[in-house]
């Protein structure tokens, strides 16, 4: 088997050839690519560097070779993503599929559904959106409605779901439907996969407070779905459905350390940095001038690292091919709540010039701190909320009395 | 760099645990101060930490050490934290160790470290004259003579003070007060003519002194270090104690949360365990991970202590960012260790109250998270 230091230097010398200089430099929002049928690629260096990463299977890393991932192990995976952001390249692709569906569908789908849908995930041909709140579950996510009655061999859904990230741009939804009303809410639960494209399906994106329109209401109105896209077995949905948000929070608590990394500058924005901002902005120079906000930038910061420490320990602790358990609720948390501090703490830095909303006297970096701040406050919102990942260490982590036990079902 | 503990490690620190809670658990300590003890911690423990190893796993072999790094000096440190051992293990191995092992030329490493090992000499750093950590603030003068130094001044809250052998002196040699400039370190007797020592009774009942310096006189050779260029040197070595002072308080704060959780799935009230109210699980399930942050923290700078390639403005922020993170948090547990428990919990009789005691002592001890914070601030460069 190659060594560590050969897959390093092997590595390093791809990326060097394969890696365009554009795909180097800070991601900004309207690049991001999320793959799928209508993909759009708003730098043409984009689409070669998903090309690329794609074939090698290096969108997934650690994926299984036989279904088009890149077969690394825990190692491996590890000096790809420091080779990565030595050359603080770019994710090639951000997709639901890559962070939440692909996992447990190795983890809980059939050879069938494997090879059907997982390569399509590592090419990011196929995007997919995340089926799961409905108006009346939200955080009691397992009283959800939404109906699928077996007929044959499809079932029929009816029902709605909401705040559905990219409904509207999404190719397949993976879904939690109600296959049983006679039994407790979790036994009653399955996990499906359908083509947005099937007949009667609607969707109705809503804004958010930061402007942007990312999410929608899904209404399903007798769409048929082939029976085989049941994942695991009727009924026992509920399994897969808190697995995948464990891939989901941990997937999440990397805002939080995208809040430290940025802050560890690499760029030349004179919002990169909240120290820079705050210098920038207030004119100071060597030693910011107001001691308060200092202390508090500092203390974020000491939390920053003390958080990439702790993500990076997880890792190191967790088992070959085991990965997340109910830490990454922790993770999630903590992650959510630094990136919420840290945009506070750059409003606060910045002053007046943090709060344009549109038009002239801000420039585009200004305006879209702004956004961010706002789209920042749903960070502990989705994924679950902070008191709902709260619940799950005092009960899962640290084994305290369930307090939902006794409530009504 | 790694985070995790490596095999050895884990071994050692399973040992020390078994150690620890056998031969010392915080009911020793509670002797100690019921008793008045003189020296303050138990001798017999201490030869038996002695015949361990314990004085000798950060020192060379050259110098009759094991050579364990400080990863295996932090996990023991961690281990003593939890049952809030008082040893001298901080004065001397911790630090002064450290620091002869830094400053000292070879004759006076040949003389101490093997002595330091076998437990036949206690050491202490008296450096702080201020009531709060100020390093660099220093006026204890030290004077060139025909024949050496004379020194001056007075120093406080000596960890150990009153029952080293040897006491490491931070004085200043030329330059005003606030300068890094100008500190030189000496290593003197403390049985040395002109010294006088007062034991303070401190809150956590460990050992501390008041001393006083009145033209205490010394030979040309008890300058440890650097003349008038002391300050690096200390500054290293301060960073090699923040680091492990804060590895002690991870263990304390770690007992002191283990005790809250036993309790909250044990104590009945409304005819529930407390454990099932939402307003304390969150408080849990926060600290749990702050705790988890506290151990990252830790483990990074340990591990950084024991990676040659790491340079010192790494180690100094590894060390800033462990004691800015560590004394905020045991603040918050030791607190909640109080309020969680009730009524219990305000007794002399329960344990809590020691933790509680202990971790505004180690707060303090070489810089608050107030210090570390403005001292990361400026290593950052803001
Ligand atoms: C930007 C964004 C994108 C999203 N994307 C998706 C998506 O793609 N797919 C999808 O399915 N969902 C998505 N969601 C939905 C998200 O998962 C839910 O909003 C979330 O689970 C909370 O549910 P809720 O909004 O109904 O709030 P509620 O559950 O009604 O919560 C209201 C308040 O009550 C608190 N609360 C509720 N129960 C408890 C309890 N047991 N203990 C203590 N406090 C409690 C909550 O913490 C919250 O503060 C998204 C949400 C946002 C904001």
């Amino acid at each position: 088997m190659q060594s560590l230091k050969d897959f390093q230097e092997d590595t390093r010398a791809w990326l060097e050839e394969n890696c365009p200089q554009s795909m180097r430099t800070a991601m900004v929002q309207e690049e991001i690519v999320w793959g799928g049928r209508n993909a759009e690629f708003a730098n043409p260096d984009s689409k070669l560097w998903l090309q690329r990463m794609a074939e090698k299977g290096w969108t997934c890393p650690t994926w299984p070779t036989e279904y088009g991932g890149g077969g690394l192990d825990k190692e491996q995976a590890i000096i790809l993503s420091e080779e990565l952001a030595r050359i603080n390249a770019r994710s090639a692709l951000s997709s639901f599929g890559i962070s939440m569906l692909g996992p447990v569908l190795l983890e809980y789908g059939n050879q069938q559904q494997k090879m059907e849908h997982i390569p399509k995930i590592v090419r990011g041909e196929i995007r997919w959106c995340q089926g799961y709140s409905e108006p009346s579950s939200g955080s009691d996510l397992a009283s959800l409605g939404t109906k699928a009655e077996l007929q044959g061999d499809y079932y029929l859904i009816n029902g709605s779901k909401v705040w559905t990230s990219y409904a509207d741009k999404a190719d397949w939804i993976f879904c939690l439907v109600r296959t049983d009303n006679e039994v407790p809410k979790h036994s009653g639960i399955s996990f499906i996969l359908f083509d947005m494209a099937s007949e009667g399906i609607s969707t109705k994106p809503i804004q958010l407070i930061s402007g942007s329109s990312p999410f929608c209401e899904t209404f399903f109105d007798d769409v048929k779905v082939p029976a085989s896209n049941l994942v695991g077995r009727l009924n026992e949905g509920w399994t897969i459905a808190k697995r995948l948000l464990q891939h989901e929070r941990t997937m999440i608590s990397g805002f939080g350390l995208a809040a430290g990394q940025s802050d560890r500058g690499g760029t030349t924005s004179t919002v990169a940095s909240l120290e820079g901002a705050a210098k920038h902005y207030r004119g100071d120079s060597a030693k910011l001038s107001d001691p308060v906000l200092r202390d508090q930038i500092a203390r974020f910061k000491i939390d920053s690292e003390a958080f990439a420490f702790t993500s990076r320990r997880s890792v190191e602790e967790s088992k070959q091919g085991q990965g997340p358990n109910a830490t990454s609720s922790m993770l999630k948390n903590y992650g959510c709540e630094l990136n919420k501090r840290r945009y506070e703490l750059m409003l606060q830095a910045i002053g007046s010039q943090g709060l344009g909303w549109e038009g002239e006297g801000f420039s585009d970096e200004e305006l879209q701190l702004t956004r961010e701040w706002l789209r920042s406050k749903a960070n502990s919102i989705e994924g679950g909320t902070s008191e709902v990942q709260l619940n799950v260490i005092a009960k899962r982590v640290l084994g305290l009395p369930d307090i939902l036990s006794l409530a009504k079902k | 760099m790694t985070l995790v503990l490596s095999e050895d490690q884990q071994l050692l620190k399973d040992s020390a645990k078994g150690f620890c809670q056998q031969n010392s658990p915080v009911s020793v300590l509670r002797r100690l101060r019921d008793s008045k003890d003189e020296t303050g911690f138990d001798q017999d423990l201490w030869k038996q930490m002695i015949e361990l190893g314990w004085a000798g796993m950060a020192v060379p072999e050259a110098y009759g050490g094991f050579d364990f790094g400080f990863g295996g000096l932090g996990v023991v440190l961690e281990e003593t934290g939890r049952t809030l051992v008082s040893s001298p293990l901080i004065s001397t191995v911790l630090i002064a160790a450290t620091a002869i092992r830094e400053l000292a030329s070879d004759a006076q490493k040949q003389e101490l470290l093997p002595k330091l090992v076998a437990g036949e000499l206690l050491f202490a750093l008296a450096l702080d004259e201020q009531t709060t950590h100020s390093p660099h603030k220093i006026s204890t003068m030290a004077k060139k003579t025909d024949r050496g130094y004379s020194i001056s001044g007075a120093k406080t809250f000596v960890l150990d003070g009153h029952v080293a052998d040897k006491l490491i002196v931070v004085a200043r040699t030329s330059g005003e007060r606030d300068d890094e400039k100008g500190i030189s370190l000496f290593l003197l007797d403390a049985d040395a003519e002109g010294v006088s020592i007062t034991r303070t009774l401190m809150v956590d009942s460990r050992n501390s002194a008041n001393m006083q310096f009145s033209q205490v006189r010394v030979s040309e050779d008890a300058l440890l270090g650097e003349l008038d260029n002391g300050f690096p040197g200390l500054d290293k070595v301060l960073d090699v104690a923040r680091i492990g002072i804060a590895a002690e308080m991870l263990g304390s704060m770690q007992a002191v949360f283990e005790s809250i959780l036993a309790y909250l799935k044990q104590r009945e009230q409304f005819g529930v365990l407390i454990g099932s109210f939402q307003g304390l699980q969150h408080r849990a399930a926060e600290m749990y991970s702050e705790i988890e942050l506290c151990k990252s923290a830790v483990r990074a700078a340990l591990s950084g202590l024991d990676d040659a390639d790491k340079t010192q403005a790494e180690i100094a922020e590894l060390a800033s960012i462990a004691k800015a993170k560590l004394s905020e948090v045991f603040f918050l547990v030791s607190n909640e260790g109080i309020q969680m428990h009730g009524g219990v919990g305000m007794t002399d009789e329960f344990d809590v109250g020691f933790f509680i005691k202990r971790a505004r002592v180690a707060q303090q001890f070489l810089g608050d998270a107030v210090f570390h914070r403005d001292r990361y601030a400026t290593l950052n460069g803001f």
